[in-house]
């Protein structure tokens, strides 16, 4: 495994996140085993590996949606270095809905389908403490305009919308209050092509723009291709290669990243 | 029903107590609620059994008890609950707010202002004010634990959105000593002012939903709001047609069948002893020459 954890150090010397050693199994099943890495300032890390592989236990238990057996999660707070695992669920939670933001594959989990499409992106802002009822309707109209959704939206559901459009919506409210990390499982898991091809463009301009540090969980090659800095393969659990995503996939050394470059294992 | 067949207010000893240790968490803990073992009473839910249950914990054989209704004594559900109890307890009844020692009320707090050693006692149908958007029990028990109540607000918000104004009239939520926010039960808004800093101690219970939550007296009860659309209590803009008092709610009655309304007092009690105190409203006469003439 190359160790290009100090690529990125002309952003920042200090990583956002540093996971060490993280373990979790289901009973006699191992869910991830043993997975090391960082992710400074400004990265996007992609992970990818078939189905099965780890990819989303082990984001959920980065975002602290699970409990790991076993390893640190170390996130740069605004006080300092903490380790996320062993700090308690009401900091956590606080971490989750300021500086971290969760993309669901399913924008079903992610939004409020009850709710406006106003008050979906407006409800991290009031979580928050915002209780200015035009201020947080302004910055909503505003977001949608960013995730491209036409501000007369603003009071329809979510049910009223495409799944594009719904997880569209998703990463604006998400982004509405500018966390530092995002974690994303298959923001474009069941979306058409097309759908697929504006939300990358969309997602892209968005973490550039904001630099924004993200950890993206894919099947898809495409998506990593354009989207992640650098690369992790897993498979049975276990990273099996990680490098600048470039390198990873034009020269794979790991016989199972021959593979799935090979595009045998392409979805 | 008759005085031997029930224990001392119907519940038994045991159900009572514990009825009692829930109370008293619920006063250490103002706003929180407090689960509990709610019993079978002679009564459907619907009908008050978690306020019935609460007064009845509360009962002594001293006390005077006042049962009111959207603000009447005499509406059926009033009075079958103020029978109940004179039957099971044999407590004294009074229409009077200031005689009453416990009141048990659905959807009102009375005009009068209550005072120390009052007890009221709310009928509670949905307890969990976080439950129109987050309907996972275990997700909303948690909210109230963290203090994440920023829900609340969205629940506001989307009020705004549609109707350009927090149009949230009754079990408007509160914020309770700057910790929990709680449900008021369904009283106007109007009645919210009067939860805080109330000499009364307030207790609420929910029977089908097996909670029991307190506001003790002088405890500090915030509406909730946006800076910009601040709570406001509305009330009609109307004095009441019987006793001319501009600062009660008022209930809308249809008085004939030719269209003809007025507004008189939700507080039956407030109403008539203004009256019998020389007020008189609009389409109402002195309360004598009423009487004389019925
Ligand atoms: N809740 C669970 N209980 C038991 N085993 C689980 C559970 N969740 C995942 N696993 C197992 O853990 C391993 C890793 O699963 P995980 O969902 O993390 O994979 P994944 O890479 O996200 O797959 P996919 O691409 O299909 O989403 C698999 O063997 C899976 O069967
Ligand atoms: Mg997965
Ligand atoms: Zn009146």
């Amino acid at each position: 495994m190359t160790d290009l954890s100090h690529t990125f150090s002309a952003a920042a010397d200090k990583p956002l996140l540093q996971v060490k050693n993280l373990t979790k199994s289901y009973g006699a099943r191992i869910g991830c085993a043993d997975i090391s890495f960082d992710v400074y300032p400004g990265e996007v890390l992609g992970i990818v590996g078939e189905s099965g592989s780890g990819k989303s236990t082990l984001l959920s238990c980065l975002a602290g949606h699970m409990r790991p057996d076993q390893g640190e999660v170390i996130f740069e707070t605004a006080n300092g270095a903490r380790d996320t695992v062993q700090m308690g669920e009401a900091e956590r939670r606080r971490l989750a809905r300021t500086d971290w933001a969760y993309v669901h594959q399913n924008p079903r989990d992610g939004l409020r389908m009850g709710v406006s499409a106003g008050g979906n992106v407006g409800e991290r802002l009031m979580a928050i403490g915002a209780r200015h009822y035009g201020g947080i309707r302004d910055k909503a109209i505003d977001w949608l305009g960013r995730v491209e959704i036409d501000a007369g939206r603003v009071d329809d559901r979510p049910s009223a919308f495409s799944g594009g459009m719904q997880q569209r919506l998703q990463i604006a409210r998400n982004l509405v209050t500018a966390p530092r990390l995002v974690f994303m499982d298959e923001p474009t898991g069941g979306l058409d092509v097309s759908v697929q091809a504006r939300l990358l463009d969309l997602l892209r301009g968005l973490v550039r723009e904001m630099g924004l540090s993200a950890i993206i969980v894919t099947h898809d090659l495409a998506v990593v291709r354009l989207l992640a800095d650098r690369l992790m393969v897993m498979k049975g659990g276990h990273v099996v290669e990680a490098g600048l995503t470039d390198q990873v996939l034009d020269d794979p050394q790991h016989e199972y990243t021959q593979l799935l470059v090979s595009s045998v294992l392409q979805v | 029903m008759t005085d031997q067949a029930y224990n001392f207010a119907y519940l038994d000893e045991d159900t009572k107590r514990m009825i009692r240790r829930a109370i008293l968490k619920g006063v250490a803990v103002p706003g929180y609620q407090v689960p509990f073992a709610s019993r079978e009473m002679p009564m459907p839910y619907g009908w008050g059994t978690g306020g019935v249950q609460v007064t009845a914990a509360c009962l002594a054989p001293d006390d005077v008890l006042k049962v009111i209704d959207q603000g009447a004594d005499d509406t059926t559900n009033a009075v079958s609950i103020r029978k109940f109890f004179v039957a099971t307890a044999g407590v004294a009844v009074t229409e009077a707010t200031a005689d009453a020692t416990i009141i048990q009320t659905r959807h009102r707090i009375p005009e009068a202002v209550l005072t120390a050693g009052q007890i009221l006692v709310y009928q509670v149908p949905i307890p969990e004010p976080l439950r129109f958007l987050e309907p996972r029990e275990t997700e909303t028990r948690k909210m109230h634990e963290l203090e994440e109540y920023g829900l609340m607000h969205v629940k506001l918000y989307e009020d705004i959105a549609k109707h350009g104004q927090i149009a949230t009239s009754y079990a408007y939520p509160v914020r309770v000593e700057g910790r929990y926010v709680m449900d008021p039960s369904p009283i106007p808004k109007f009645d919210n002012p009067k939860l805080s800093g109330s000499a009364a101690l307030q207790l609420f219970g929910a029977g089908r939903e097996q909670r029991i939550y307190a506001v003790p007296p002088f405890t500090h009860v915030v509406s909730l709001d946006f800076d910009d659309h601040p709570f406001s209590p509305s009330k009609a803009n109307h004095a009441c047609d019987l006793c001319a008092s501009n600062i009660s709610y008022l209930d809308e009655v249809i008085t004939d069948d030719q269209g003809g309304r007025m507004f008189v007092c939700s507080d039956t009690d407030y109403c008539a002893s203004r009256r019998a105190a020389g007020h008189v409203g609009a389409l109402g006469a002195p309360m004598a020459t009423e009487k004389a003439a019925e």
